[in-house]
């Protein structure tokens, strides 16, 4: 078998071993509630009657390998279960906010990656100027402050001092594209503060290591133009790199979405877990934490493949 | 005391902003013009002589729940990095020095942690466990040591083929000698520059987790915390919780400053 397939098989494999370990240490998670469970969200004053209809909603008169069978097969045709705080469909519940945070995470990201790759690139070229420090003490501090700070310092800026951009991103399905664009453009600009500072950092490095190589060197050395040498030479061989960058940054966007979406009031799924873990829903936390995990897990093992593929000396092995 | 003559500006700026938030959180009852939960006045009273930052949602004094947090705050975190750097390194020089089966079965259970955003296991342990500060401070450092380990390994993997750790197994000294002895003095550099970047994110998690209502739970006074109780009042103009939220970032950029410097040091650059 080609050699490059053959290891994305086997990152493939492992991605989804992973998403089903984690399933199972979701699932165990409740397993572990100290004492019974229905006792512990319902109160110690709840009445036979609703401990039963509880048990039997949470299917727990089965036994735990049965259980996980059941939730993990309920979970993959789409049906989460009800939500304990208001008897809902969950999936009723995540399905809109789902769209929700995915509609912020791409908004950012279709803003974050051109930036944060033009300016790391810049970076990279002009490194050791007066424009690569400006560059880098502003991405440190960004990187040191927490997301809710950057929140609302643009909140103070925009919606208080110059009432441009409303502070509570709502949004609902009514609304038109523009409409939602100038809601979310807040939370988006924090996103986007934030995670281009790690892009950006990263990028910059990337490029640096592969500007450092001997082969760069030669092609300075034969007096080659400058535009010449970073399309032909270092272009291609930092692409492996910076995609990988791109990809564990997008990850790291769909965690940070959480924080972001609490400021702003924005109903996605962020929003939902953390309602629901201050209200103990579990079959919510369940289901909202593994969507979340699956969607963090995906992104990291499509780095890993990407930069595989976009590696010339892997797709080169093919031959061999 | 050479080496901090010699260091840089920025380096200089980051040991104040530590040295300051220390002795602020050592002295709080001294410093600290009324208690962490006295009523002064009004809710979001202006600055005044009476509370020179104002109040907040209640009506306590902002400065002395500024200078009370410091305290919690920087005590929780600086406990859990403790703990994970702990668990952490042990487990990864173990690891290093063990090699066969027992590296490979801690990797892969630390890959597989790895795997999942910490925020979203945090959640998810916090909705199950319920929130107090002894499973909070656990749950970090759990998730916190998984990076410290990698870490720690790979460090220890390279100090472990050097002629004196050769000399001391031929000596006949166990594991834990050659752990202490031998391999910690060696990893000690690498080590501390990556406790000042496990306690920004350690301390950053925290108060973002208190921020979504699950950190330290009220009265006590923690940044995070106190940014939530007074995020109502941006609306009204009143910037009280960008005070709280600078202070969080104000000790990160700090840490991160004197961090910087030792990298750059470790690295070998300085000459």
């Amino acid at each position: 078998m080609k050699p490059v397939i053959w290891l994305i098989l086997r990152r493939a494999g492992f991605g989804f071993l992973t998403i089903i370990v984690i399933s199972l240490i979701i699932f165990i998670g409740v397993e572990l509630l100290p004492g019974d469970v229905a006792e512990t969200v319902l109160g110690q004053n709840a009445t036979q009657e609703t401990v039963e209809a509880f048990r039997k909603a949470l299917k727990l008169e089965l036994p735990p390998h049965v259980r996980y069978r059941v939730w993990l097969t309920d979970f993959v045709q789409g049906d989460f279960g009800r939500s304990l705080a208001n008897g809902r469909e969950v999936s009723g519940l995540i399905g809109w906010r789902f769209a929700n945070t995915l509609f912020l995470a791409l908004t950012t990201a279709a803003i974050a990656i051109p930036l944060s790759v033009m300016l790391g690139m810049m970076a990279a070229f002009y490194r050791n100027t007066l424009f690569d420090k400006v560059i880098s003490i502003t991405t440190l501090s960004f990187i040191s402050f927490p997301e809710f700070f950057i929140a609302y310092i643009l909140i103070t800026l925009f919606s208080v001092q110059f009432n441009i951009f409303p502070s509570m991103a709502n949004i609902n399905e009514s609304m038109t594209l523009v409409a939602k664009l100038h809601a979310i453009l807040l939370p988006a600009l924090t996103l986007t503060c934030v995670v281009t500072a790690h892009m950006m950092r990263q990028t910059r490095a990337a490029i640096i290591n592969v500007l450092a190589s001997a082969y760069i060197e030669m092609a300075e050395l034969k007096g080659i133009r400058r535009l010449r040498i970073i399309m032909r030479h270092a272009f291609p061989n930092s692409l492996s790199p910076v995609i990988n960058v791109v990809a564990l940054n997008l990850a790291y966007l769909i965690v940070g979405v959480v924080i972001v979406e609490v400021v702003f009031v924005y109903p996605g799924l962020g929003q939902l877990l953390v309602d629901s873990v201050s209200k103990r829903d579990i079959p919510v936390v369940q289901a909202s934490g593994l969507i979340f995990a699956g969607a963090y897990i995906s992104l990291n093992m499509m780095a890993d493949i990407l930069s595989m593929l976009a590696n010339p000396r892997l797709r080169q092995s093919q031959t061999s | 005391m050479n080496l901090l003559i010699k260091s840089p500006l920025s380096a200089r700026i980051g040991l104040c902003i530590v040295l300051f938030n220390i002795i602020v959180a050592i002295f709080a009852p001294l410093i600290a013009p009324y208690s962490e939960t006295e009523v002064v006045g009004d809710v979001w009273e202006q600055m005044s002589g009476n509370s020179l930052l104002g109040t907040d949602h209640l009506g306590r004094d902002l400065m002395s729940r500024l200078i009370f947090g410091a305290r919690n705050t920087i005590a929780l975190a600086f406990i859990t990095t403790m703990l994970s750097f702990l668990s952490g390194t042990t487990l990864g020089f173990v690891a290093a020095v063990k090699g066969g089966w027992i590296d490979n079965l801690f990797s892969r259970i630390i890959d597989i942690i790895m795997a999942f955003p910490t925020l979203i296991f945090a959640l998810m342990i916090l909705s199950v466990m319920g929130s107090s500060v002894m499973i909070l401070i656990v749950t970090i450092a759990i998730l916190d040591s998984t990076r410290v380990y990698r870490l720690a390994r790979a460090v220890a993997m390279d100090i472990e083929v050097m002629d004196f750790v050769e000399v001391a197994r031929l000596r006949g000294e166990g594991l834990w000698w050659i752990m202490r002895r031998e391999i910690l003095p060696n990893a000690m550099p690498s080590l501390v520059a990556e406790f000042g970047l496990r306690f920004c994110f350690v301390f950053l998690f925290i108060a973002s987790l208190s921020f979504l209502g699950l950190g330290l739970q009220p009265p006590l006074a923690d940044w995070g915390g106190m940014v939530r109780e007074n995020a109502g009042a941006i609306t009204f103009g009143i910037f009280i919780p960008l005070i709280p939220a600078a202070a969080i970032a104000f000790l990160t950029v700090g840490v991160n400053l004197i961090v910087d410097w030792f990298l750059h040091l470790a690295s070998g650059m300085h000459n």
